[in-house]
């Protein structure tokens, strides 16, 4: 029988890579940046992260790398965006571009070996799965709580008035910029370490972008962050478990749940946010906007 | 220091300068790349650029050009004009695998039927189906707010699905001996998709992507349609006021540019592709992304970054057989071909300056 507490390691499983880089991708939009290269960024840690991995066998040294590569990455698209003032979404549909094409150029040695394994932490829970439960409360006191966190969230909501109080918005989004980066290639490592145990091209299958969604439906907030990834978690879980209970469907049908399953729940959400008083949610102020001081 | 100062009107010359100066940038930081991993960096760049054209094998290669441009060409003439009115159809590459199936499935029921009608009801059906898949995003738009871009990106991984499944479910070749993929069109005289002109690569998708290059030029400059989706990217208030409904723009340009992304993948199919298999999209939809901004969004520039990105596609599979470039350099030099674009891209909106310290 299906018992439940191992469901819910499953669950906790196959949401932290989503957690990681939709926490990330928070930060980034509190601070009014609107990065679509979360794809490329997981994808870049993915690989950064199993290759340090399975060359030094230590998985935790891999973990580091997949953060350095992700906040790597991401400051090309910082430096897009903040010093040459291009547009985001372009920039980041060329990040998510370009990151795949270098990961699948520098990962043709790592295919088919496999990861180092990891020591399990307390529950025989992973450690990193651990780091994304913390990370909730973690960036909800930052947001909520911190003066940092105000900072952050006066530049993402109207960036003039930040920069008239003699916030330095740029630097501000920057670090943004880069944090999102570091923990998307956290979240890309921990597929490629912890539960595929193998590099394949173009492994994160879309994850990045299901982050972008939850980030949407967690109105931009850390605890409806982590309520979104486990919807997710949950979704992949079942769709697995169908699979493997030999349930009549084929399983390429049974593999579209979780996106199917993103579209619906953005959908509901979109719904509320457009039908309820304030529109367009809690959207940061200027999120998406371009940041030019004349003087 | 230096200083930027926003310029009152885009500049017209760097608007032609910076795409040019972008592959430029792109043939630099390539060569070191590979240098980097090991390759001659100036080999490498002439097997990409200047073989497919003027090498050994050009007689081979320089046909290539159309069949690979075509597609590319068909789906960005659609994704220029919605991205014009900040509408973001990313999803193209879904698009284009649904449309294919349609077109097939008409194929593939009317199997072994011959008949004039075949290959034109084939098209309508591509069509139809890339411009339902859509619609899709479209409507959520319209109705609940959902952000296409999310969307029609999602629905890239279940079109991909759709496609796996058909090709080891439903579409599967009954004489196939088991293997999976449909039955090859290119056998199918009235379903298929042939060259049209002997050794020039021309088939009904360069016939098709030629027609969309004149009618999107017709349709953005010289038809009111066309005026209201610039006035919206540009000003979108302003549009507004002026009675345009943001409603019918998103539901015309996500449809439009379906529809040639299906029309894109029927010809694939029903030509160079041959059948329908799990791997149909071969990424077309992204990389038209890159050719629609590459070609400023203008259907003449897009002609011309369509031609450009096919080279490098054949190119690339050219440096793959010669010096043995992993077939990923592709994708890479793509990526990196927008980057610098979006990055100069400064130039025609701002002017460099000395900061004058008062």
């Amino acid at each position: 029988m299906i018992d439940p507490l191992s469901i819910f390691l499953l669950l906790l499983s196959a949401s932290t890579p989503i957690l990681f880089a939709a926490l990330g991708e928070l930060i980034v939009e509190r601070a009014g940046v609107l990065n679509l290269g979360v794809e490329g960024m997981m994808i870049t840690g993915a690989l950064a992260g199993f290759a340090v991995a399975y060359v030094s066998g230590s998985p935790f040294l891999g973990f580091a790398a997949a953060a350095t590569g992700g906040a790597a990455v991401s400051l090309l698209f910082a430096v897009l965006t903040q010093f040459l003032l291009a547009n985001q979404v372009a920039s980041g549909l060329a990040l998510t571009l370009f990151g795949l094409g270098l990961a699948a150029l520098f990962g043709k040695p790592f295919e088919g070996v496999k990861a180092p394994p990891m020591i399990p932490g307390p529950f025989r829970i992973n450690w990193i799965v651990w780091l994304g439960l913390v990370m909730v409360p973690l960036i909800w006191w930052f947001l909520n709580r911190s003066r940092g966190g105000l900072i952050l969230r006066g530049v993402g909501e109207n960036h003039d008035a930040a920069h008239a109080l003699g916030y330095n918005v740029r630097l501000v989004r920057i670090g943004a910029i880069a944090f999102g980066g570091a923990m998307a290639g956290i979240g890309g490592a921990f597929i490629s370490i912890a539960t595929v145990l193998q590099w394949t091209e173009g492994m994160t299958a879309g994850a990045g972008w299901i982050a972008l969604a939850i980030v949407v439906f967690s109105n931009w907030t850390a605890t409806g962050v982590l309520v979104g990834a486990w919807l997710f978690g949950g979704v992949t879980v079942l769709q697995l478990r169908l699979q493997a209970a030999g349930v009549k469907v084929p399983v390429q049908l049974l593999s579209m749940a979780p996106y199917l399953a993103t579209i619906i729940v953005l959908v509901l959400i979109s719904a509320r946010q457009k039908f309820s008083r304030r529109a367009g949610g809690a959207a940061p102020g200027s999120l998406g906007q371009n940041f030019h001081a004349l003087r | 220091m230096i200083q930027l100062v926003p310029r009152s009107e885009v500049s017209t010359l760097w608007q032609f300068l910076t795409p040019v100066l972008a592959v430029l940038a792109t043939m630099v930081a390539g060569g070191l790349l590979f240098w980097v991993m090991g390759y001659d960096p100036v080999a490498a760049i002439k097997t990409i650029f200047w073989d497919p054209l003027f090498g050994m094998a050009s007689s081979y290669s320089r046909p290539q050009l159309l069949v690979k441009a075509a597609p590319l060409i068909l789906i960005a003439s659609g994704l220029a004009i919605g991205f014009r009115a900040g509408i973001w159809n990313i999803g193209a590459e879904g698009q284009y695998i649904i449309g294919a199936i349609c077109g097939a499935a008409v194929a593939l029921a009317a199997y072994p039927s011959e008949g004039m009608w075949i290959f034109p009801a084939m098209v309508v059906a591509g069509a139809a189906g890339g411009w339902a898949w859509g619609m899709i995003p479209a409507t959520l738009r319209n109705w609940f707010g959902a952000s296409e871009i999310l969307v029609s990106l999602m629905l890239v991984y279940v079109a991909q699905r759709v496609a796996a499944w058909m090709a080891f479910g439903p579409m599967k070749n009954p004489e196939g001996f088991g293997f999976p993929g449909s039955r090859n069109l290119q056998q199918y005289p009235s379903a298929s998709n042939p060259e049209l002109i002997a050794g020039t690569g021309t088939h009904w998708g360069v016939v098709a992507a030629a027609v969309a290059v004149l009618a999107t030029w017709f349709l953005m400059s010289r038809h009111i349609r066309g005026f209201h989706i610039r006035t919206a990217g540009l000003a979108p208030r302003a549009a507004r006021f002026a009675g345009v409904k943001p409603e019918t723009l998103v539901a015309f340009c996500l449809g439009l540019s379906g529809a040639l992304a299906g029309m894109a993948g029927l010809f694939e199919v029903a030509g160079p592709a041959g059948q329908i298999t799990d791997k149909i999209g071969v990424g077309y939809g992204f990389t038209a992304i890159i050719v629609a901004f590459l070609g400023r969004l203008h259907p003449v520039g897009i002609l011309l970054a369509g031609l450009l990105l096919a080279l490098t596609y054949i190119g690339g599979e050219l440096a793959q057989l010669m010096l043995n470039l992993p077939a990923a350099t592709v994708q890479v030099f793509q990526g990196m071909m927008l980057f610098f674009l979006l990055g100069f891209d400064l130039l025609t909106r701002f002017k460099i300056q000395r900061r004058v310290v008062a």
